[in-house]
């Protein structure tokens, strides 16, 4: 007869109480993974468009020079993306400790292959910063390394989305068989497409305001194309990166598992896609507005933007509440189960024993050697070590060195070293050293 | 645990946090806190010297391209390495980095800010020198101010992260007195942070010499001053940074001693302890030449010289860092949890239950007549696979086994099962074994069947190991279906 076991996995948790309350950390988590994907989008949407204003460049070289501008912003973009990550990162840990490291683990070898591949696209990014002249006759070199880190840049963001969808189906658990699996699980793929739009809205925001700075001297790094025909193409990026949204948000939310679906949530994301079109209503003015006016509503468009996120991040928050508020209790449940189990095995544990007769009657000196040396020593045959008997015959009539050498041991054979006992105080040394010479 | 096994059978998981963890430690004190103070020193040669304008630009041209290998360093694999340490014992011991973590949240999170605040300033300080150079006194003494706020938060963060890493070695700790200001307080924490800024400080001098030797030629007028100045710099740091070892492990606390030879080399190499001590003091002895020789002939010091020192002292540091990490077992916490991730107070349950009665995430909750090798892995698995690898790779059982019984005899079952009961008691670094009587039997078989046919051991990043049906609905978690 095989029994099996046809569960949803509920785990115990840490038995630690949360250093602060717990909606103190959310909010600082949905805050600070907000800041943290902001520099992201831009440092994604910045290598991409680097990548298509270096394409362009081939033809028109003002255009390679912009795509050196920013690459510029980059280098700035991307340590800022890296250290507000950490915040995130620590509160997940902290908040959803069980869930976080269970999807960490069961997608375990790309998880860490994040490390190395932003490492890498990190450093090929200051290369092709740093060595921008170098390569002035190599372009094709030049641009496969941008397209490289682009490529990089393009796979990790999986990583991370197959990571924080498992993390929320634990019925799923079981199933998972590595990375693939995980990553093929609803809803990534949906989650990815808004990721990669947001890159692009966003850094054309970015960049509508960098080069727009009355103090970037545009005309002068790039002479023969204009700062606002540039800055109203970046618009462009942001205007249909953000209209498209309008069709994928859709998608993500038709494609999301029910567990985490609530009134609570589709309130919030609603109202945030109805504050969106505030924004779509400013970019629109911008795109059709005159040369010398682009750049009059950028405020609007950024400041409803912001709220748009923040209603966004907040809904995507409540999802995860409500597709792991039921497992949570289970695993609470568990948890205090577990804690009071282990309370009465150590009340069991500490009754007081009884000695058997035949324990009673040990010598002192083996009981010692019961509960110290009988890993690796036996009484009369090798073990890791010689057998007592054969120490007894070495050292016949010389109980001070025996004791010596149990303290302090050296090394006269191949194999393991021993270990100092040097826990044993000199009576339990004495009474040891007694027994074993006292065998025959 | 009550996690997903994540196990690497050949690489053995200490390994990728170790190698993570201490690139991100050479890096942090070789290229960050170490190498920031030293280029803000050159930038003040440079800065001092108001008669000879050649020179005072080369002074500054030489703290530029040291500073530039720093930010490109630290700003990649610096940065995604420390990232890397999260991850890496996350994925290897989550239970211990999720107790630590509920504990030590105020610190990590005030060590964030003052990450953010040191990423804001090295980025001001790279990004702007060549433009505050070009302008007035005033301008570059401006910029050489941000240098220095930079060298400030960056110590600052080394100040708060020792706090944490002594807690987690100093004994018995745990249990009484678990608050972030006795991170702080415990008897540890000052020897280790006077011995991290000393080194720190010793090996950002040995790069800025490696650099030096790099950036200029060997006629270049700045070169011999440029030695003279940082093997200046090594000769203060150098002993202080031995004084600062000396009394680290003055402190230790005593029970921890015992280990010191096993976690100088591994197991085998026990005996030859006492050799190794003399390869540090060779590294430490041929620090101290380079630094001289850079200061009595500081145009015939050879380029590669520089070099070896740069790397013996990197591999004093890896050395070093490994030891620290060895001594706290067989606690991952002190006194708390040990280093299979299983707490001390949970012994008294799992060695009654067994330890597969409370694993989760494990497809054998118990040991019967038909399973007994593979309930024999997943308790390898549980206790035992966060150190050791199965059989080809590092640290692996068949290795140990091997050793002490001959690889090509049998191995005695009651052997095996008297020494892993008991190994605790000869080896202070083994944790006891925390399963049952038939657990134990069913590990030994299972190691050794490894010994007749060493299959690798799957982690849980290739599939728990569940029957193909599972159930999709929670309504399912307590039932239980016969066959």
């Amino acid at each position: 007869m095989n029994i099996f076991f046809l569960q949803v996995i509920v785990q115990k948790d840490v038995p630690l109480p949360l250093p602060f309350p717990e909606w103190f950390l959310v909010g600082l988590l949905v805050i600070s993974f907000l800041v943290h994907i902001l520099f992201v989008n831009l440092m994604v949407g910045g290598s991409v468009l680097v990548l298509i204003y270096q394409i362009l460049g081939l033809k028109k070289k003002d255009y390679d020079v912009l795509a050196h501008e920013i690459t510029k912003t980059i280098t700035v973009n991307k340590s800022l993306a890296v250290v507000m990550g950490v915040a995130p990162l620590l509160i997940i840990n902290t908040l959803y400790t069980t869930y976080f490291y269970t999807a960490n683990a069961l997608t375990g070898l790309f998880w860490i292959m994040i490390i190395p591949l932003v490492s890498l696209a990190l450093l090929i990014l200051y290369a092709h910063k740093f060595w921008w002249e170098k390569l002035e006759n190599n372009k094709f070199l030049h641009i496969s390394m941008i397209a490289t880190v682009v490529a990089i840049f393009l796979f990790v963001p999986l990583i991370f989305l197959t990571n924080i969808n498992l993390m929320l189906f634990p019925d799923k658990w079981s199933a998972i068989e590595g990375f693939f699996s995980a990553l093929a699980l609803p809803n990534v793929f949906p989650r990815y497409i808004h990721f990669l739009n947001a890159c692009l809205a966003a850094t054309g925001l970015f960049l509508v305001w960098y080069l727009g700075k009355k103090e970037y001297s545009f005309e002068e790094k790039m002479p023969s194309i204009e700062r606002n025909k540039v800055r109203k193409q970046l618009y462009t990026f942001t205007f249909w990166g953000s209209a498209v949204q309008f069709i994928i948000g859709p998608l993500v939310l038709f494609t999301l598992p029910t567990q985490g679906l609530g009134w609570n949530m589709m309130i919030v994301i609603l109202s945030g896609a109805s504050i969106a079109i505030f924004a779509m209503f400013y970019l629109w003015k911008e795109l059709n507005a005159s040369q010398e006016n682009i750049g009059s509503h950028w405020g609007k468009i950024t400041v409803s933007m912001a709220v748009v996120i923040i209603f966004m991040g907040t809904g995507r928050h409540l999802y995860r509440a409500n597709a792991l508020a039921p497992h949570q209790k289970l695993v609470a449940q568990k948890t205090a189960e577990y804690e009071k189990l282990i309370a009465l095995a150590k009340l069991e544990k500490n009754k007081p024993k009884v000695e058997s007769k035949e324990e009673k009657e040990l010598p002192k000196g083996q009981k010692i050697f019961k509960e110290n040396c009988a890993a690796c020593h036996a009484i009369d045959k090798l073990l890791v070590g010689p057998s007592m008997k054969e120490a007894s015959q070495i050292y016949k009539g010389n109980l001070n060195a025996l004791m010596q050498w149990i303290k302090k041991p050296g090394k006269k054979r191949d194999g393991a070293q021993m270990p100092a006992q040097s826990h044993l105080s000199d009576q339990e040394l004495k009474d040891i050293g007694e027994w074993i010479l006292s065998l025959k | 645990m009550d996690f997903p096994i994540f196990h690497l059978d050949f690489l053995n998981n200490r390994w990728l946090i170790g190698i993570i963890a201490v690139l991100h430690a050479l890096i942090n004190h070789s290229l960050a806190v170490g190498l920031i103070p030293v280029v803000i020193m050159l930038q003040i040669k440079g800065l001092k010297e108001s008669t000879n304008q050649v020179l005072s630009e080369s002074w500054n041209n030489l703290a530029y391209k040291i500073m530039k290998t720093a930010f490109i360093i630290t700003t990649t694999v610096g940065a995604m390495t420390g990232v890397g340490i999260w991850f890496s014992a996350s994925l290897v011991n989550p239970a211990s980095i999720a107790s630590l973590i509920r504990v030590f949240f105020g610190a990590w999170f005030v060590e964030w800010i003052v990450f953010v605040t040191e990423v804001v300033l090295i980025l001001l300080y790279f990004l702007t020198w060549k433009h505050f150079h070009t302008g007035r006194l005033f301008d570059k003494i401006r910029h050489l101010k941000i240098g220095i706020s930079l060298a400030v938060f960056s110590w600052i963060t080394m100040a708060i992260i020792v706090a944490i890493l002594s807690f987690m070695m100093d004994t018995g700790n745990w249990n009484t007195n678990r608050t972030f200001i006795y991170g702080f307080l415990n008897p540890l924490y000052v020897p280790q942070l006077l011995f991290r800024t000393t080194l720190a400080m010793t090996m950002g001098g040995m790069v800025a010499m490696f650099l030096t030797m790099i950036y200029t030629k060997k006629d270049d007028a700045i070169r011999p001053l440029a030695l003279k100045t940082l093997s200046k710099w090594m000769l203060v740091f150098a002993p202080l940074t031995g004084f600062g070892a000396w009394l680290y492990y003055y402190i230790i606390p005593k029970s921890l001693v015992g280990n010191m030879p096993v976690a100088m080399g591994t197991m085998e190499f026990e005996s030859w302890y006492s050799q190794i001590i003399i390869v540090v003091a060779i590294a430490i002895g041929l620090v101290a030449i380079t630094a001289n020789w850079a200061y009595f002939k500081p145009k015939s010091l050879p380029k590669s010289l520089a070099g070896i020192s740069l790397i013996l002292t990197f591999w004093l540091m890896g050395h070093f860092e490994r030891l620290r990490e060895f001594i706290r077992k067989p606690y991952v916490i002190g006194e708390y949890m040990y280093s299979n991730g299983l707490r001390a107070e949970e012994y008294d349950l799992l060695q009654k239950d067994g330890v597969l009665k409370h694993a989760n995430f494990s497809p054998v909750r118990e040991v019967n007549a038909n399973n007994t090798i593979t309930a024999g892995r997943e308790v390898f698995l549980l206790t035992c696979s966060r150190c050791h690898t199965t059989a080809y790779g590092i640290n692996a059982i068949t290795d140990k086994f091997g050793k002490m019984y001959g690889y090509d005899k049998k191995w005695d079952s009651d052997a095996m099962k008297g020494y892993i009961q008991n190994m605790h008691k000869a080896r202070y670094f083994m944790p006891p074994f925390p399963g049952n009587e038939q657990e134990l039997d069913a590990l030994v078989a299972y190691i050794q069947k490894l010994k007749e046919y060493p299959e690798p051991l799957r982690g849980a990043q290739d599939g728990l190991g569940f029957p193909k049906e599972t159930a999709s609905s929670i309504y399912e978690t307590q039932s239980v279906v016969k066959k």
